[in-house]
C-alpha cells in the first residue's frame, strides 16, 4: 500500500488543471466554460493545500479559502453576465458572441 | 444812424422777406386746387407763351400783405444802402470794411512757394465806390421791378413763391457785391445762379421753361468751374482771397516769385471764364436767350439789370490782377467785342420781342467787357449802371406789351399799338433812344465813352472801336425794328387778342416811368471830358470810381477834334440805324419781305442763331455727353467690368487648381498614409476574432511557451 504523497496531490491538481483548461478552450457552452474555470480554480486549491500540508504552513490553506470565496463571487458575476447576454443574444454559445473584434 | 457799420444788415432784409414767403407764403396766398393737379414736368397741350392757368387765379385778400412786404424789404435795403453810400462819400479813403465773424476758421497750408500761410475767410462786407454803385443798382432797380411784378404777376399761381425767390435773389446779389473776399462773393455768385434757375423754371409745368432753367444752371456750372480754379490758384500763390489784401499785394508787386506772369495770366483768364458764364459771353452766352422762358420781371431784374453784370463786377473787382496781364486783358476785350457784334447780328432777325432784348443784353454786356479789357473799368461800371436802367425799362416795357397782348410775344402779330398803350410806348421809346445812343440819354454817354476808350486807350485799337461802332449801328437798327414792329405801322394783331388790348395798371406803369427818368438822367453823371461846358458835378461818376482803379497812363494823347469826330460818327451811325429801321419797317414793310426772299440762307443762319445751339448739342450734349457717355459705358463694360470679371475668373481658376491639389495631393497623402497603415495592420486584425476562447488559447499557448522555455533551458 503506497501512501498518498504530495506528488499524488500535485498530479491530481495537474490533471484537474489540464481538464479545466481543455474544457475552457474547447467547449462552446458558456455554462460549461464557467464550470471548467471552477475546475481550474480547484486545481489551484489542491495545489495550495498540498504544499501547505507538505511544508506545515497554514498560509496555503488560508489562501485556498480566499480562492473559494473568489470562485463563488466569480461564478455569481459570470452567471449574471451570462443571463444578461442571453437576454440580448438568445444564445449561450461562446463562438457566436464575437462582437469585440476589430 | 451809422449806416456804414450796418451794411451787413442790407442783405438780411430781403432774406427775411424770402424766408417769410417760402415758409408761410402759402398761407397768405392760397392756391386753387387746379394748380395742385398739374404735375411738374407734364407739358400742357396748349403750349402758349404763358401757361394756360394764367388769369384764372383770383388773389386772396392776404395777397396784399405780400405786395407790401416783399418790395418793402427791398426798399428798406435801398434806404440803408443810400445812407451807407452817403456816409461813405465823407470818408477820406472811401473804403469801409465790416468783418462780422470768421466764417472759415484759420487753416494752415503750404503755398506754391512752400511758405506756410493760413487760409481764413471772413463773413465780411466791404463798401467802396464799386460796391456802392452795385448795391444802389441792385436795390434801386430791384425795388422798381418788385413793384412792377406785384402787378404783372397778380394773376399767376405761386405769387408768394415768385416773391420768395425774388427776395432771395436780391439777398444773394447783395452778398455777391458786398462780400469782402472771393469766397464769400462765390456764395452770392452761386446763390444768384440758384435763384436764376428757380425763376427761369418758374412755370415749371412747361417743359421748355424747365429745360431752359436746367440749361442756364448747367452752362453756369461750366463757368463756375473756371472761377473756382482761379480762386484756388490765387489762394495758392497769394495766400489770401480778401480783396484788400489781394489788391495791395498785386499793386505793390510784393507777391511771391511763383506768381509770375504766366500764373497771373492763367488766374485772370480762369476768373474771366467764370465771368463769361455768369455774364453770358461767348462761348457760354447760350443760356441767356433761353432764360427768357421766365416771367418778364425776372428777365428784367436778373437777366438784364443785375445778375448778368456780376461777371463785369467781378472782373472790375479784380482790376489789379487784370492790369498786370495784358494777355488776359486782350482776351477780355476780344471776347467782349466778338460777343457784342455776334449777339447783335442775331438780334437783327429775331421775332420774339423778349429774344431781341435778350440778345441785346448779351451784346451790351459785350460792350462792358470791351471797356474792362481796354482798362477803362469805371466806364464798364458806368455802362452797367446806365444799362441797368434802360434795359430793365425795355424788358418791363416788353412785359407790359405782352400783358396787353394777353401773352403774345411774337412781334409779327403786333403793330400799331402806340395809341392803345401810350405809357408803355413812350417809356419804351425813351429806353430805345437811350440804348441806341442818341445824345442826352444815358446810353449815349456810356456807350460813347466805351467806344472812345476802345479807340484811344493804350490797350485799345481801331479794330475794337470799329466793331463797337458797327454793333452800335446794329443796336439802333434792331431796337427800332422792335419799336416799329410793335408800336407803329399796320396792325397785325390777331382779332381775338385785339379786343382786349389794354394799358397796364398804375403799379406797372409807374416803375416804367421811374426807369425812363433814370434812363434819361443816369448818363448825366458821366458826361464826356470834352463837354467842359458842364461843371465837375456832371463827372461825378468817374470821379467817384476812378481813384479805386488807380490807373496811370489812360490819359489820351489824341486831339480833341478826333474825339469830337468819333462822337459825331457814332451818333450818325445810331441815327442811320434808327432811320433805316423806320424806313424798312414802317414806311416800306415790303422791302424786308423781299430782302428776306433774296437772302434767305443768311436770314436762316441768323434766325437760327448761327446754329451755335446745334453745334453745342452736337459737340457737347451729343458728342461729349452722350458719345462720351457711351464711350464711358463701353469702358465700363469692357475694361472695368472686364477686369472685375477677369479677377473673378482668375480666382475661380486658381480655386479649381487649389481644390484639385487638395483633393489629390493633400487628401491623397493623408489617405495613402491611412491606407498603408490599414494594409499593414490587416494580419494583426486576423488575430482579433472577438471569440473569447481564441484569446484564452493564446494565453495558454503563451504560458506553455514560457513554461517550455524554462523547462528546456
Amino acid at each position: 500500500m503506497h501512501p498518498v504523497t504530495t506528488v499524488h496531490y500535485l498530479a491530481l491538481s495537474a490533471a484537474l488543471l489540464l481538464i479545466g483548461t481543455i474544457g475552457v478552450l474547447t467547449r462552446r457552452n458558456i455554462v460549461i466554460i464557467l464550470m471548467s474555470i471552477e475546475l481550474i480554480l480547484n486545481a489551484v486549491n489542491i495545489n495550495l493545500i498540498a504544499f501547505s500540508h507538505a511544508w506545515h504552513n497554514v498560509g496555503g490553506q488560508v489562501f485556498a479559502i480566499f480562492v473559494i470565496t473568489d470562485a463563488v463571487a466569480e461564478a455569481a458575476v459570470g452567471l449574471g453576465i451570462l443571463i444578461a447576454l442571453f437576454r440580448n443574444k438568445e444564445t449561450v454559445q461562446a463562438d457566436e458572441i464575437d462582437l469585440l473584434k476589430w | 444812424m451809422n449806416f456804414l457799420d450796418l451794411i451787413w444788415l442790407i442783405p438780411l432784409f430781403p432774406l427775411a422777406g424770402a424766408v417769410l414767403m417760402l415758409l408761410i407764403g402759402k398761407l397768405l396766398d392760397p392756391q386753387p386746387p387746379s394748380d395742385v393737379a398739374v404735375a411738374p414736368g407734364v407739358e400742357q397741350s396748349e403750349a402758349g407763351p404763358r401757361p394756360a392757368n394764367h388769369a384764372h387765379h383770383h388773389p386772396g385778400p392776404l395777397q396784399n400783405l405780400i405786395r407790401i412786404i416783399c418790395p418793402g424789404m427791398v426798399l428798406v435795403s435801398f434806404i440803408f444802402s443810400a445812407g451807407a453810400v452817403w456816409q461813405l462819400s465823407h470818408l477820406p479813403n472811401r473804403l469801409h470794411q465790416v468783418i462780422q465773424f470768421t466764417w472759415i476758421a484759420a487753416m494752415p497750408f503750404h503755398m506754391a512757394n512752400g511758405h506756410l500761410a493760413t487760409f481764413q475767410v471772413d463773413w465780411g462786407f466791404l463798401l467802396d465806390p464799386l460796391s456802392s454803385v452795385m448795391i444802389l443798382v441792385v436795390t434801386g432797380v430791384g425795388f422798381l421791378i418788385h413793384v412792377y411784378a406785384t402787378g404783372y404777376m397778380a394773376h399767376d399761381n405761386g405769387f408768394y413763391r415768385f416773391f420768395g425767390y425774388f427776395n432771395l435773389f436780391i439777398f444773394f446779389m447783395l452778398m455777391l457785391v458786398l462780400a469782402n473776399n472771393y469766397t464769400l462773393l462765390f456764395v452770392g455768385w452761386e446763390g444768384v445762379g440758384l435763384c436764376s434757375y428757380l425763376l427761369i423754371g418758374f412755370y415749371f409745368h412747361k417743359k421748355s421753361a424747365a429745360d431752359a432753367g436746367k440749361k442756364a444752371f448747367i452752362v453756369n456750372r461750366v463757368g463756375d468751374a473756371g472761377f473756382v480754379l482761379g480762386m484756388l490758384l490765387m489762394l495758392s500763390v497769394l495766400g489770401t482771397v480778401r480783396f484788400t489784401d489781394v489788391n495791395s499785394a498785386l499793386r505793390s508787386g510784393q507777391f511771391p516769385v511763383e506768381a509770375g506772369y504766366g500764373v497771373l495770366t492763367a488766374m485772370a483768364l480762369l476768373m474771366f471764364f467764370g465771368a463769361t458764364g455768369k455774364s453770358a459771353q461767348v462761348p457760354l452766352y447760350i443760356w441767356l436767350p433761353d432764360a427768357m422762358e421766365g416771367p418778364t420781371p425776372v428777365s428784367a431784374l436778373i437777366h438784364a439789370a443785375t445778375m448778368v453784370t456780376a461777371g463785369v463786377y467781378m472782373v472790375a473787382r479784380s482790376s489789379a490782377l487784370f492790369q498786370l496781364t495784358p494777355v488776359a486783358c486782350m482776351w477780355v476785350a476780344g471776347i467782349g467785342a466778338f460777343t457784342a457784334i455776334f449777339a447783335a447780328t442775331i438780334a437783327l432777325v429775331q421775332n420774339d420781342i423778349k429774344r431781341v432784348l435778350a440778345y441785346s443784353t448779351v451784346s451790351q454786356l459785350g460792350y462792358m467787357f470791351v471797356a474792362l479789357g481796354v482798362g477803362a473799368y469805371w466806364v464798364a461800371i458806368f455802362h452797367l449802371f446806365t444799362h441797368a436802367f434802360f434795359k430793365a425799362l425795355l424788358f418791363l416795357g416788353s412785359g407790359s406789351v405782352i400783358h396787353a397782348m394777353s401773352g403774345e410775344q411774337d412781334m409779327r402779330y403786333m403793330g400799331a399799338l402806340k395809341k392803345k398803350i401810350p405809357v408803355t410806348h413812350w417809356t419804351m421809346w425813351v429806353g430805345s433812344v437811350a440804348i441806341a445812343g442818341i445824345p442826352g440819354l444815358a446810353g449815349f454817354f456810356s456807350k460813347d465813352e466805351i467806344l472812345w476808350q476802345a479807340f484811344s486807350s493804350p490797350k485799345g485799337s481801331t479794330v475794337l472801336w470799329l466793331v463797337g461802332l458797327v454793333t452800335a449801328a446794329m443796336t439802333a437798327f434792331y431796337m427800332w425794328r422792335l419799336m416799329n414792329m410793335t408800336f407803329y405801322g399796320q396792325s397785325r394783331v390777331k382779332p381775338e387778342v385785339a379786343a382786349h388790348v389794354h394799358e397796364s395798371p398804375a403799379v406797372m406803369t409807374w416803375p416804367l416811368i421811374a426807369l425812363a427818368a433814370g434812363s434819361v438822367l443816369a448818363g448825366w453823371l458821366g458826361v464826356p471830358k470834352l463837354w467842359s461846358m458842364f461843371g465837375e458835378g456832371f463827372r461825378a461818376f468817374p470821379r467817384w470810381l476812378e481813384p479805386m482803379f488807380a490807373l496811370a497812363g489812360t490819359e489820351s494823347e489824341h486831339p480833341a477834334s478826333t474825339e469830337w469826330s468819333l462822337m459825331i460818327l457814332s451818333v450818325a451811325v445810331a441815327a442811320g440805324g434808327i432811320s433805316l429801321a423806320y424806313y424798312l419797317y414802317s414806311k416800306r414793310p415790303e422791302i424786308p419781305e423781299r430782302m428776306l426772299e433774296r437772302a434767305r440762307p443768311l436770314h436762316t443762319v441768323l434766325y437760327k442763331k448761327w446754329y451755335v445751339d446745334e453745334l453745342y448739342d452736337f459737340l457737347f450734349v451729343n458728342g461729349l455727353g452722350k458719345g462720351g457717355g457711351s464711350a464711358m459705358a463701353e469702358f465700363d463694360r469692357k475694361i472695368v467690368d472686364g477686369s472685375v470679371n477677369g479677377a473673378g475668373w482668375l480666382t475661380r481658376a486658381s480655386a479649381t487648381l487649389s481644390m484639385w491639389w487638395d483633393t489629390w495631393i493633400v487628401d491623397g497623402a493623408v489617405r495613402f498614409t491611412s491606407f498603408s497603415v490599414k494594409l499593414l495592420s490587416y494580419p494583426a486584425c486576423l488575430l482579433e476574432s472577438g471569440r473569447v476562447q481564441t484569446y484564452a488559447l493564446f494565453v495558454v499557448v503563451g504560458v506553455l511557451a514560457f513554461l517550455g522555455y524554462y523547462v528546456a533551458r
